[in-house]
């Protein structure tokens, strides 16, 4: 009697098919494959919008699925980068100094190799000693158990404190912030024991792989993020399609009254919630190992307000739509910004576009809002479904399919 | 017959207006009961009161055979415990289809890992099969809820309601915006429910609550005017003066 998760959500079979034929494409015009059409680099940059896509299915759940407009998500993909970068960069600075006291008289003890490395580190900060949040430093297990339950964690006391107060819309929206500014602000500071506004930077090399070329290091890294970038589509596309996404919908719409109906409305909150917080956060972890280097100014506020648009952008309360959104309009960023976009000479003023590019972001931001709230998502029902009656205005009468005062 | 729902000197001001002025009122477990009153009588807040909405200033909420309190607990909690409510400005989730809307309402465990993991049962569309049916919205069950007409969404909330299988039905102007037919139809549903369970229905319109045929309060400034049946509280020359005579 049931159809087919598949049959019933045809979108997420085209999404999955499109996403497949997409990385293979990009695999056999990479440089690794010998055809060479794209750069590394460029690899690189849509390894990454990949992650970028993943964080914002998350940021549409939580905000075009339940209602709640976190403008912090950011912060969790940046503590996933962090955590994931600790080991990189730990593991990698060991196998220097193992290398460089390799020919030394006597074998290193431990605590040699720890005092070298500690001082490779944090160095730049003014500090040899390894601080304790870098214990676990050593294991990738333990960094990667870290990707899920810092950000986790993090999210889960945020959220359990502001749901339970019952803070919701503008409110929760700038306490995310706030949330946001606290963490930046923290990291920004030489004794946060992350290496203050340096960050952690040479990420890009994995360490244990140094014979690997960074042609198939990007190639792995766009396979990696291929991957969860479908599975978190397919997990949140089935969230979203049975009776939990009923639910939040309901959330969004009309809280009370799924609270009148028998839910527990801050529980529901706080699970959706932690759970995009910790897919922002596996984002994270797969996003900065591609760009090499993470610093607190990546979870600066504006980080997370450009989550939010390029959701609104691409079409919340659809999965697509936030993909669409995500990948659009930051690779289009990347080409203003990057010095891509000619500029445009107006005789009395040259319009240079890495100055302009967030005017015309904001602009079209709020065009979005006011002419098209369903976004580039929307342009989908177009070719899909029906067009829904649009009846403005309150009932004229009691009867069946009573007519609107504006009738169109 | 013993009390289902105990309400003892309940008062609640808002900004030093007392809406609700020492109200008592009991109902007992199978028992249908209408409310009149004029405008500003404090009906709805009386919902609000024993659905933990509002939170009064002095006062008992006494629920059940256990006799526990209601203003301990959240909105939700009273909902699990068998309070189930029509909201006067029929609220429905217009977004999402008729069948989501009461799937939504079924009884089911509410917890978010229970709800994840809710998978659909044959019992469970039945159900909702013979709700729909109840309501008069088969042919619409995969239609947005935010379609349908006025009377057909005020259907839809009192089937939600049904789905949820309270032991009180807090219904609130349920017949606003139907047509005659329409309005006996919802009085059939309403006697139908009372007699498993307690209904109480604000309503303003006397033909309907003629045809409830059940006991009635007078609610007027916040506490309880008169008490009876129809004949009874409309030759009360109280309630004549306050909300029958204008
Ligand atoms: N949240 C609130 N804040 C301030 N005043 C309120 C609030 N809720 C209700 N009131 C006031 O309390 C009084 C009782 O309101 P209530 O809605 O209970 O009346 P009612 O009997 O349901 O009337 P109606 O028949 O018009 O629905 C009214 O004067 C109303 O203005
Ligand atoms: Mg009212």
């Amino acid at each position: 009697m049931q159809r087919s998760f598949f049959a019933r959500n045809p979108s997420v079979l085209i999404f999955i098919a499109l996403l497949a034929v997409f990385t293979l494409t990009v695999t056999v015009m990479s440089e690794a494959m010998g055809m060479g059409v794209l750069s590394t680099s460029f690899i690189k940059t849509l390894g990454k919008t990949l992650c970028l896509c993943l964080i914002a299915i998350a940021m549409d759940l939580v905000w075009g699925y339940c209602g709640i407009l976190s403008l912090g998500h950011f912060a969790f993909f940046g503590l996933g980068g962090y955590m994931i970068g600790m080991w990189l960069m730990y593991e990698r600075t060991k196998g220097i100094v193992l290398g460089s006291l390799e020919n030394a008289p006597l074998p290193p003890t431990p605590e040699e190799v720890r005092d070298a490395i500690g001082t490779q580190i944090f160095g730049v900060v003014g500090g040899a000693e390894i601080p304790m949040i870098w214990f676990f430093a050593d294991s990738l297990a333990a960094q990667l158990a870290l990707v899920v339950l810092v950000p986790g964690a993090l999210a889960l006391i945020f959220g359990w404190l502001a749901f339970r107060s019952r803070v919701t819309g503008v409110y929760l929206s700038i306490l995310t912030q706030a949330m946001t500014l606290a963490l930046s602000l923290y990291l920004f500071q030489n004794d946060s024991g992350l290496r203050g506004n340096n960050g952690l930077s040479g990420l890009q090399n994995i360490p244990g792989l140094s014979g690997m070329s960074q042609a198939w290091v990007s190639l792995w890294f766009l396979w990696a993020s291929a991957l969860a970038l479908g599975l978190g589509y397919l997990m949140a596309a089935w969230v979203v399609s049975g009776k939990f996404g009923s639910v939040i919908r309901g959330i969004r719409d009309d809280e009370a009254r799924v609270r009148f109906l028998g839910y527990n409305v801050e529980g529901y909150k706080l699970f959706v919630f932690t759970v995009t917080a910790i897919i922002a956060a596996v984002a994270g972890a797969l996003y900065y190992p591609q760009a090499g280097i993470i610093n607190p100014a990546e979870i600066a506020p504006i980080a997370s307000i450009y989550l939010a648009v390029w959701v609104a952008i691409g079409g919340r309360g659809r999965l697509y739509g936030a993909v669409i959104g995500a990948a659009f309009v930051s690779l289009l960023s990347s080409w203003f910004t990057g010095g891509g976009a000619p500029d445009v000479n107006l005789g009395f003023y040259r319009i240079q576009w890495t100055d302009w590019w967030l005017v015309l972001l904001g602009l079209s931001f709020v065009a979005v809002t006011l002419f098209a709230p369903k976004g580039m998502g929307g342009l989908f029902d177009y070719l899909v479904r029906k067009p829904m009656p649009d009846r403005p205005g309150a009932d004229l009468g009691p009867d069946q399919g009573s007519r609107r005062e504006v009738e169109q | 017959m013993s009390t289902l729902l105990e309400v003892s000197g309940v008062s609640v001001s808002f900004d030093g207006f007392k809406a609700i002025n020492n109200l008592s009122f009991q109902i007992a477990d199978a028992e249908l009961r209408a409310i009149i009153g004029p405008n500003g009588a404090g009906k709805t807040t009386f919902m609000d009161i024993v659905t933990g909405k509002t939170r009064p200033n002095e006062g008992r909420v006494i629920w059940g055979d256990k006799s526990v309190s209601l203003l301990k607990m959240s909105e939700s909690q009273i909902a699990r415990a068998g309070v189930g409510r029509k909201f006067q400005r029929p609220t429905v989730f217009e977004d999402q289809t008729v069948r989501e809307n009461l799937a939504m309402a079924l009884r089911n465990d509410r917890s978010p890992w229970a709800v994840l993991f809710y998978k659909k049962t044959t019992d469970g569309a039945a159900r909702i099969e013979a709700l729909a049916d109840e309501i008069n919205l088969t042919a619409q069950l995969t239609r947005k809820a935010g379609e349908l007409s006025h009377g057909q969404k005020q259907w839809l909330e009192i089937g939600m309601l049904l789905a949820q299988d309270p032991k009180l039905l807090l219904v609130d102007e349920p017949a606003a915006g139907m047509t005659p037919a329409e309005r006996d139809h919802t009085t059939d549903i309403l006697k139908e429910a009372a007699k498993t369970r307690a209904v109480v229905v604000v309503e303003h319109d006397m033909d309907f609550v003629e045809k409830l045929n059940c006991k009635v309060t007078v609610l007027h400034e916040g506490s309880v005017l008169a008490e009876g049946s129809l004949a009874h509280v409309t030759a009360n020359k109280d309630v004549i003066d306050v909300y029958l005579g204008r």
